[in-house]
């Protein structure tokens, strides 16, 4: 098959996926069976480009131009192919989740539920496909709209609250900042097509190119740059499938894949050297991972405080994609995917905790390690990977940012990892000490649980696994991010 | 055979006009509503066929002039058609075609059996008029017709059900009124200097008379009687009972043509007419259109937040977007007169859109108000769907129409190095985000409200015209060939020679 032809496939079979959930809705094992066929042929399909991309083929699709020079067209360069790889691997896992654990909570509208995920997994592909800005950004914003039902999934007066926030700044910030510097980066350049080594260079001013990179650093509210990042707190009232979507496999990826794109593609390292903006942007970065760090410490609410890990580790990868130097640059893009499998065991973990023994604060969890020991296995290893600490992946995401941030000697990025990665141990560490060290509470009401329902226990243990070997056998992944640095 | 098609093409301008005069009358006589339908709909289909081939003609082949009675110019009546004035009569006709096909169900539930053919008589004599307006290449003549589309308009929205209808109506007469008066002062004044009436010969003649007082008054008039009549801020106050209050079918048709007509011979005296270097360079027209287009970009989406009525909400917006198109036309550059002419385009396929949409919710529950909206997304899933598209249409996000609209228009600002307005562009369209938002929650996010009983989908003769309507909004901005063509020719042959 042609590269155009699985373009296509990549793009066309979760949206098949949608449809024929929405068709065939009154049947659950039936629409069940649909997520789940098509999400392993979506990843097949996207393990087909791989082959391609690391000989070095093109591999693109162009569709229609809605106005001269804009127009919408898919072209996959490693960065992407690293993205795509990540997101349709987790969908079938997350779907996995997902069905243990709707069934477990007899959560309502589960159709609306399914299509939506497949929606938004459609759109995230077209997002890690993009060959331009134009294209980006309406899938983008697709994605946004696709989560949004997922966010309300509840329908009562909090859902409705949080989806409001939700939309408001993903939408907002988008129209505000993000479509304004995408015109400005046609107005100057007279191109939005993501071309290797940037399109800024010798034809927009350092300060004008200063305010675009903020444009854009604030415009993607997707990777929840600090003031930009209430939404993703606020959508912790979602079913927790919905929540590992947004902070794993989907919507926060989506934003820092496109911070990394935007500086790789369309400012181009060397072009962001010259500007002052983009240091005072990487303060922005460090400011950001400090602090939301230290609001994780506070929270009791475990998914809380996984939200606001998220926000941090989001951070991370802006300020390695901010230190300008190809090491960091690929930890960066590592990071993703790295970030990702940690993230989503994690979420996962509170998912089985909540549908187990209903808890859904860190306080509450004494003694519940030997209760549930393969969800809790598997949250410290999710844990430590997101502290970085071996034989989790997290390791070498941050060996790499930590290697280019000495490289150029960015001082302040190796100050910033190394105090969040203490942050990082000082807001995770407690969890595992309660849960396996405390005994349990005796509060009277003596819940007897076991282990979650074993879609749910498969799913957390296959992506605990993940983060193992993603460390373990880190090959494909390095080779695609050197690719992406021209290395 | 040939021959007449030959002699038909010929008379195409003319018949443009005659065929929906000639059909007014015959809806009258017709007496049953039924038969004034029949009339009126192949009249106004039949003026969408003659602009298409018109607007087809004039792309490949140049304008088109046409002796009315034969009398050459300037003795007799010209019409001359153009890039910029089909293009015009083709959204005009379009969407009253469409509306029309969309009324037979919404008229029966709003007008009172007895005057349901005098409705169809005045819709057909306001498209007339709009027609009239757009094709004539006489001053006075577009006067004549501006006055039998205002005229027929009041009838029109006195027809509405409540009685506040019958002010809105006076209104509305009060002020049009005054525009037309306005507009009748400065063609007169006109006509006193040059001594002609036929455009072409104005501009011929106004050069050498440039500063004589009475010329500069003559504009000053003509400006501020359109502006009147397109409702521009400060000027609107008319617009949004007269919106709220008409029948749905008249609000869709008006909201989507009567006031692009206005914009349209505006752009026609400004720029062919007068000239764009005595109107911005010895006047500053651009500021005096620049500074009411922003404030009412602002001031109507505004306004439109607080309303609690949906067509009132509708008409507020318009106000806002009337600012946008005028943005355009102040920018006086090729680029903002495309946008203008873009927007007036994909504008007139969002209002008639939502309008029609309204219309569907109001012909079931019988009310436009926005708490009564709850709970109707379950209910009338496409008449809502409708409404989401045509609503991001008008907050203009990619893939619409109005994405389109605002990308032209951004480009235009940013070719006249107009950094701000980019901004205020920007800003203003999260304003049309909160108002559509406010629509979205109602009808998705609530209950119903209590007492009401079950509500079904609109009847498919509405609903299909609305969906295909919401359809355009997302072909238009996807495949927009024809109207960035369209426009694009216009704008040119409006500056042409000029600046």
């Amino acid at each position: 098959m042609t590269g155009a032809t699985l373009i296509i496939l990549a793009l066309a079979l979760p949206l098949f996926a949608a449809l024929s959930i929405w068709i065939v809705g009154k049947y659950p094992n039936l629409r069940e069976a649909v997520t789940l066929t098509t999400a392993m042929a979506l990843l097949m399909v996207v393990l087909a480009i791989l082959p391609l991309i690391l000989a070095g083929l093109p591999v693109r699709l162009d569709l229609i131009a809605p106005v001269p020079g804009l127009k919408i067209a898919f072209a996959v360069e490693p960065l992407g192919m690293i993205f795509a790889c990540v997101a349709s691997f987790l969908w079938i896992v997350n779907s996995v989740f997902s069905i243990g654990y709707m069934r477990g909570n007899n959560e309502p509208r589960q159709t609306r539920f399914y299509v939506c995920f497949a929606i938004a997994i459609a759109a995230t592909m077209g997002l890690a496909f993009a060959e331009n800005l134009f294209t980006l950004f309406i899938c983008y914003e697709a994605l946004t709209l696709s989560t949004y039902p997922l966010v309300t999934h509840h329908k009562n007066d909090e859902a409705r609250q949080a989806g409001r926030t939700y939309l408001g700044i993903l939408l907002g910030s988008s129209i505000v900042l993000l479509l304004p510097a995408i015109i400005a980066t046609w107005v100057l350049t007279g191109s939005v097509t993501f071309t290797p080594g940037g399109i800024m260079a010798g034809n927009v001013a350092p300060l004008i190119g200063g305010i675009l990179l903020l444009l854009f650093l604030y415009g993607i509210g997707k990777a929840a740059l600090m003031p930009m990042h209430r939404w993703l707190p606020a959508a912790m009232v979602a079913p927790t499938p919905v929540s590992a979507l947004l902070h794993a496999v989907a919507v926060v990826k989506a934003g820092v894949f496109t911070v990394l794109k935007v500086s790789v593609y369309i400012f181009g390292l060397d072009y962001l050297r010259e500007l002052a903006m983009a240091d005072a942007a990487l303060y922005l970065a460090g400011f950001t991972i400090l602090t939301a760090s230290i609001i994780a410490l506070r929270q009791d609410n475990l998914k809380r405080r996984l939200a606001y890990s998220t926000v941090s580790q989001l951070s991370y990868v802006i300020l390695a994609a901010l230190i300008l130097s190809p090491l960091s640059t690929m930890g960066a893009a590592l990071h993703i995917a790295v970030h990702a499998f940690g993230k989503i065991t994690l979420f996962m973990a509170a998912g089985a905790i909540y549908t187990a023994a209903h808890k859904t604060k860190v306080s509450e969890l004494a003694g519940i390690g030997r209760r549930m020991p393969w969800t809790m296995g598997a949250f410290a290893i999710g844990a430590l990977s997101m502290i970085g600490l071996p034989p989790a992946a997290g390791f070498i995401s941050k060996w790499y940012m930590l290697l280019g941030a000495m490289e150029v000697e960015q001082w302040f990025a190796v100050a910033v990892i190394l105090g969040s990665t203490l942050l990082n141990a000082a807001y995770f560490l407690p969890i595992l000490y309660t849960a396996f060290l405390k005994p349990e509470a005796a509060d009277g009401h003596g819940h007897e649980h076991g282990e979650a329902p074993l879609p749910i226990v498969l799913a957390l243990v296959t992506t605990a696994a993940g983060t193992i070997l993603l460390f373990l056998i880190p090959g494909p992944a390095l080779e695609l991010a050197a690719r992406l640095v021209g290395q | 055979m040939s021959g007449l098609i030959a002699d038909l093409t010929h008379h195409l301008p003319a018949l443009q006009v005659v065929v929906p005069l000639v059909a007014a009358p015959l809806c009258l006589l017709a007496g049953r509503a039924w038969l004034a339908w029949i009339i009126a709909f192949a009249a106004s289909a039949s003026a969408t066929v003659t602009a298409t081939i018109l607007a087809y003609l004039t792309f490949h082949n140049g304008a088109i002039s046409y002796h009315m009675g034969g009398w050459a110019p300037p003795w007799g009546i010209e019409y001359v058609v153009d890039t910029a004035n089909a293009f015009i009569l083709m959204l005009v006709s379009a969407i009253s075609t469409v509306v029309l096909a969309y009324s037979p169900a919404s008229v029966a539930r709003e007008i009172r059996p007895g005057s349901q053919h005098l409705f169809y008589c005045m819709f057909i004599l306001c498209l007339t008029g709009l027609l009239g307006i757009t094709v004539t290449g006489d001053a006075f003549n577009v006067f004549v017709f501006l006055e039998i589309s205002s005229l027929s308009s009041y009838a029109l929205i006195a027809m509405g059900g409540q009685r506040k209808a019958l002010t809105a109506a006076f209104q509305y007469l009060i002020m049009g009124t005054i525009g037309a008066t306005f507009f009748l002062i400065g063609v007169g004044l006109l006509y006193m200097m040059t001594g002609t009436l036929n455009m072409a010969d104005m501009q011929a003649r106004i050069p050498s008379l440039q500063d004589s007082r009475p010329v500069l008054a003559a504009f000053a008039f003509i400006t501020v009687g359109l502006a009147l009549k397109a409702a521009l801020f400060p000027l609107h106050l008319w617009l949004p009972n007269a919106y709220a209050f008409a029948p749905s079918a008249v609000s869709a048709f008006m909201a989507a043509t009567a006031t692009k007509v206005s914009l349209y011979v505006l752009l026609r005296f400004t720029f062919t007419i007068f000239g764009a270097k005595f109107a911005f360079l010895n006047l500053p027209l651009h500021w005096v259109l620049l500074v009411p287009a922003v404030i009412a970009m602002f001031a109507g989406s505004f306004s439109a937040i607080f309303q609690r009525d949906i067509k009132r909400m509708l008409a507020y917006s318009s106000i806002a977007q009337i600012g946008y198109i005028t943005l355009g036309i102040s920018l006086a550059s090729s680029a903002g007169i495309a946008a203008a002419l873009i927007h007036i385009f994909n504008h007139g396929l969002m209002k008639a859109a939502l309008f029609c949409a309204i219309g569907c919710i109001f012909y079931r529950i019988g009310t436009t108000r926005i708490e009564q909206m709850a709970g109707l997304g379950r209910q009338m899933p496409w008449t809502t769907t409708a409404i989401v598209v045509a609503g991001l249409s008008l907050l203009g996000v990619p893939l619409t129409a109005g994405f389109i609209s605002k990308w032209y228009l951004v480009q235009a600002a940013l070719q006249a190095d107009l950094w701000w307005l980019v901004v205020l562009v920007v800003l203003s369209s999260m304003l049309a985000l909160v108002y559509i938002w406010r629509l979205v929650e109602a009808m998705y996010f609530k209950e119903p409200p209590p007492g009401r009983g079950a509500v079904a989908e609109a009847p498919l003769s509405m609903l299909v015209p609305t969906l295909l309507l919401a359809g355009a909004n997302i072909y238009f901005g996807i495949d927009t060939r024809v109207p960035v063509a369209m426009s694009e020719s216009a704008a040119t042959l409006l500056l042409r020679g000029q600046m």
